[in-house]
């Protein structure tokens, strides 16, 4: 089978990256989606570190580094000059999911509400990586942490911030999971072909945070994705669609492969379960509703 | 030339719309809010060829004027008090980026208790930011400021701040000259830097950096700030040559022939210049200077004025808990090495938008005797 991977390289081999991260790969991927005429506008996150210490980087678009709370605001400035200069640009805000779900919802719910044109990636490695894996409120209930640790593990569930998303009513809202490369990139190119706030939210597993072999990736992604746990829809004006409807994998199979969850009863486990079943099967009314009452 | 009346807070929104702001991002609050409604109604009525972004906080504001700023855009707005504070991360960020980016802060008491009404402990919290200050004494000067703080600044690659005072200065209308258009677009030609983000030059800004080139980086910024003590004399004098407005960094006002200096800055220095006026008259030896410029601390201009007298006098309309009023205390350590011995008396006054009367300051003026203190507080209740 051939893979449609586009094969324009936007991204160097020399970035600062952990062996086996994920995030870095997804920000490859999106910009063999978005192409050269593209800049990115990346907060404190492990991005930060990644691109490369001054003066070098490893991307060969234009960056712009801003601060933590800022990628939506700093991306809208950088908007309002391509439209004043009557530019194409791509402006893609790239972000972790602390700068997304947690100290920087305030500018991107802003940006979203005010319909800014911009791109905006969350690459969810469900934990403030970069400081070294503490807890954020993308973190699945149940995770350790190092702000989480022994019983204090994770209490509370991860915030909904896809569904926060769509209810900006922003043309665009997508899931994607760095195990399929494909539908991501295609996800990104769709986003590209709206006005307006596009958001995406990828998966981007992080083997040292996550506590698993980094060779095991692609299957704790998918584990992910066909458990349930991180079902891969996008939202376009309003209309659900599933992009994978199958949930062949249980919430157990998914946890038993990462060292984030070694400490978690079975009843636990159990319970977590039917917290998964209920939410995809929201997700599949949703579907049903909302995929036909538009169209 | 059109001559308009208009409010401290028009005179802003004026000089941006002159200056030809291309992206405007700013969040209202009192008493700054007519700057941004005016420059929405210029933008709504396309007499404003600019992006006006509503943003939900100051913070996204500057986060904003940033990120235009940097795609080579000449970004604008405006704040007050708590809006100048929240932004505070992001003014680190405009100065270290080196982004030219232009505000106007409505000097606003900060809170609690709730106060909306002026003094200058908003924006001088702000003061090592890497941002240029002008203290403006009247509307006109708020306009003129505007033009000339984007040309400064974009010379040398800060961001400034035009400040004025909250309803003395923000809700009194007064006439000011708009000068012709073409004439301005002379002064002050479109802004074009020599990086910015451009995927047909690229360039990674603000990454990760060491120790081994950081350091570097924050002396550049100094360097500019020496510059920027020259940059605004001479913009200052090419303006007056153009406009008929000299500016410089300190004014002097019946300063020749003195031997008392009454230091005071923003609007208060107009009734300052009315006590002066009285005194001179009088026969008494004193003259006033107005601190225009705060940031760079135009140092070596007070030495020259603190050489020529024997007593100087203060009025901080804002002050430096645990040590004294801020305009004092830079005063004196301009002097110290210098070896300029010369008494300074440093009051404390008008807090929270207290008047500051001509009685005030002529008692302010006879207190001033014997060996001074470090804090005068004046009219303590």
């Amino acid at each position: 089978m051939k893979l449609t991977i586009p094969e324009e390289e936007l991204m160097g081999h020399g970035n600062l990256s952990c062996q086996g991260c994920w995030g870095s790969l997804a920000m490859r991927y999106a910009l063999k989606a978005l192409g050269k005429d593209t800049i990115a506008v990346i907060p404190a996150c492990c991005w930060s570190v990644i691109d490369g210490p001054f003066p070098y980087s490893c991307l060969k678009i234009p960056v712009f580094h801003t601060a933590f709370e800022t990628a939506a605001s700093a991306a809208s400035g950088v908007s309002a000059a391509m439209k004043i200069k009557g530019k194409k640009t791509t402006v893609l805000a790239w972000a972790g999911d602390g700068g997304t779900f947690d100290i920087g919802i305030q500018a991107l719910s802003g940006a979203s509400e005010r319909g800014d044109n911009i791109i905006y990636i969350c690459y969810d490695n469900e934990a403030y990586m970069n400081t070294g894996i503490q807890r954020s409120s993308a973190t699945p209930y149940g995770a350790w942490t190092t702000t989480t640790p022994g019983k204090k593990f994770k209490s509370a569930p991860k915030k909904n911030m896809v569904e926060i998303m769509i209810a900006h009513k922003i043309p665009y809202t997508a899931t994607a999971c760095i195990a399929y490369p494909e539908d991501f990139i295609k996800k990104v190119k769709k986003a590209k072909g709206f006005q307006g706030t596009k958001y995406i939210q990828v998966l981007a597993p992080c083997p040292t945070g996550w506590r698993y072999d980094p060779a095991k990736t692609i299957e704790v992604s998918k584990a992910a994705v066909d458990s349930g746990i991180y079902p891969l829809y996008e939202v376009e004006n309003g209309v659900y669609k599933i992009n994978k409807k199958v949930k062949n994998k249980t919430v157990k199979e998914y946890i038993k492969m990462q060292g984030r969850f070694s400490h978690l009863t079975d009843e636990i486990i159990d319970e977590m379960q039917k917290n998964v079943d209920r939410e995809w099967e929201l997700l599949l009314r949703k579907e049903e509703f909302y995929g036909h009452t538009k169209k | 030339m059109v001559k308009k009346v208009v409010t401290g807070n028009y005179a802003a929104s004026y000089g941006a719309k002159a200056s030809r702001a291309e992206v405007v991002a700013a969040y209202p609050i009192t008493p700054q809010t007519q700057v941004v409604e005016k420059i929405a109604s210029f933008v709504a009525n396309n007499e404003m060829d600019a992006e006006y972004i509503k943003v939900e906080s100051e913070h996204s504001a500057m986060a904003a004027c940033v990120g235009a700023s940097a795609a080579g855009c000449r970004a604008y707005t405006a704040t007050s008090a708590q809006g100048l504070a929240l932004m505070h991360e992001m003014l680190h960020w405009a100065a270290n980026a080196r982004l030219p980016v232009v505000m106007a802060n409505v000097n606003r008491a900060m809170g609690p208790p709730w106060t909306v009404w002026t003094d200058q402990n908003d924006s001088l919290s702000q003061r090592d930011t890497g941002w240029l200050q002008f203290y403006c004494e009247n509307s006109q000067e708020v306009f003129d400021t505007t033009i000339q703080a984007y040309k400064i600044c974009e010379k040398i690659s800060l961001p400034g701040m035009v400040v004025l005072d909250a309803f003395i200065l923000s809700h009194t209308s007064e006439p000011v000259e708009i000068y012709e258009q073409d004439r301005i677009d002379k002064f002050l030609p479109k802004y074009a830097p020599r990086y910015k983000l451009d995927p047909s030059e690229t360039h990674a800004f603000g990454g990760l950096t060491t120790p081994e080139w950081y350091y570097e980086l924050r002396y550049k910024i100094q360097s500019a700030m020496d510059e920027g003590l020259k940059e605004i004399e001479s913009v200052g004098k090419e303006f007056g040559k153009m406009f008929g407005r000299k500016y410089g960094l300190i004014e002097k006002y019946r300063c020749d022939d003195i031997d008392t200096l009454l230091v005071m800055s923003g609007s208060t220095a107009s009734t300052g210049k009315e006590v002066i006026d009285r005194l001179r008259d009088n026969g008494e030896r004193i003259g006033l200077a107005r601190m225009r410029v705060f940031r760079p601390f135009p140092k070596q201009e007070m030495r020259k004025l603190a050489e020529d007298v024997n007593k100087i006098i203060v009025v901080d309309r804002n002050i430096s808990f645990g040590n004294e009023g801020i305009f004092f205390s830079e005063i004196k350590s301009a002097l110290y090495n210098e070896n300029i011995d010369v008494p300074i008396y440093g009051f404390v006054a008008g807090l929270g938008g207290r008047d500051i009367t001509m009685k005030d300051i002529e008692g302010m003026i006879k207190k001033a005797e014997g060996k001074p203190g470090d804090i005068i507080w004046w009219g303590l209740k």
